[in-house]
């Protein structure tokens, strides 16, 4: 799995490609928690590339979702597709997540 | 039935690309569409992961998988040695809850359930057996 970052204004942007699954899920949980300890409270997280994932992908968003919310932050989810949107809406992650179709659609949603 | 591809490995996370690369390449072979192949890897690395994390109780332990095709499905076969758990008997976590109630976890077993087309449990001769079938057509 690769991780990419990049700030767009005072947005977080943080870009999944590959799979994210039970190995890879702990490095994504350490980047996260950078995040929160740099004190990044708006973050968009991109799946657009992402080909994979499972519970623990899952579970993984969620921790750090609720650790956001107790931090007055927010999270908006972005350009899901094939089996990771599949993903989502079988475990009802679908809709207890703000989700948009593309990364422009949710920097407009963050400002 | 005959199994057409078989493979023993630790019971450690390290081992999951392994396991997933061997049941593709199977599922391929057998003429399972595409289209079906993240279902199978959903299915079997949440399987895995499940016998990684808990049939051994941090002790050594081992995993086996076949592949068979019986009847146009595509069944895999999960044995471990570890302890009884079957999988089948856990109810689904509720997934209309919203964030804050909803609980980290629980989710692995409800998805081989809704990924798989048939699953199925026995204990034998002290080992789990789980049987979980995709249908190819």
């Amino acid at each position: 799995m690769e991780i990419n970052t990049r700030k767009k204004d005072n947005v977080f942007v943080v870009s999944l490609k590959g799979k994210l699954d039970a190995v890879t899920a702990p490095e994504f949980d350490k980047k996260l928690e950078g995040l929160l300890s740099e004190g990044e409270n708006n973050l968009i997280i991109n799946l657009g590339e992402l080909e994979y994932i499972s519970s623990a992908g899952l579970r993984s968003i969620l921790a750090f979702a609720k650790q956001l919310k107790a931090n007055g932050g927010r999270m908006v989810l972005a350009e899901l597709r094939g089996p990771v949107k599949e993903v989502f809406e079988i475990s009802g992650f679908y809709s207890i997540f703000q989700i948009l179709e593309s990364e422009a659609a949710a920097l407009n949603q963050m400002k | 039935m005959k199994s057409v591809s078989e493979i023993k490995l630790a019971a450690k996370l390290e081992n999951l690309q392994k396991l997933l690369q061997s049941v593709t390449e199977c599922a391929r072979k057998e003429g399972v569409g595409n289209n079906k192949l993240p279902a199978v890897e959903l299915a079997v690395e949440e399987a895995f992961v499940n016998i990684c994390k808990y049939a051994y109780q941090s002790e050594d332990g081992d995993i086996e998988l076949k592949c068979m095709l019986k009847d146009s499905r595509f069944i895999i076969e999960i044995t471990d040695w570890g302890m009884p758990f079957d999988i089948t008997s856990l109810p689904d976590p509720d997934v209309a809850q919203d964030i804050s109630e909803r609980k980290i976890g629980g989710l692995g077993v409800f998805f081989i359930k809704k990924m798989a087309d048939g699953i199925r449990y026995r204990r034998e001769g002290g080992r789990n057996i789980l049987n979980i079938s995709f249908s190819c057509g």
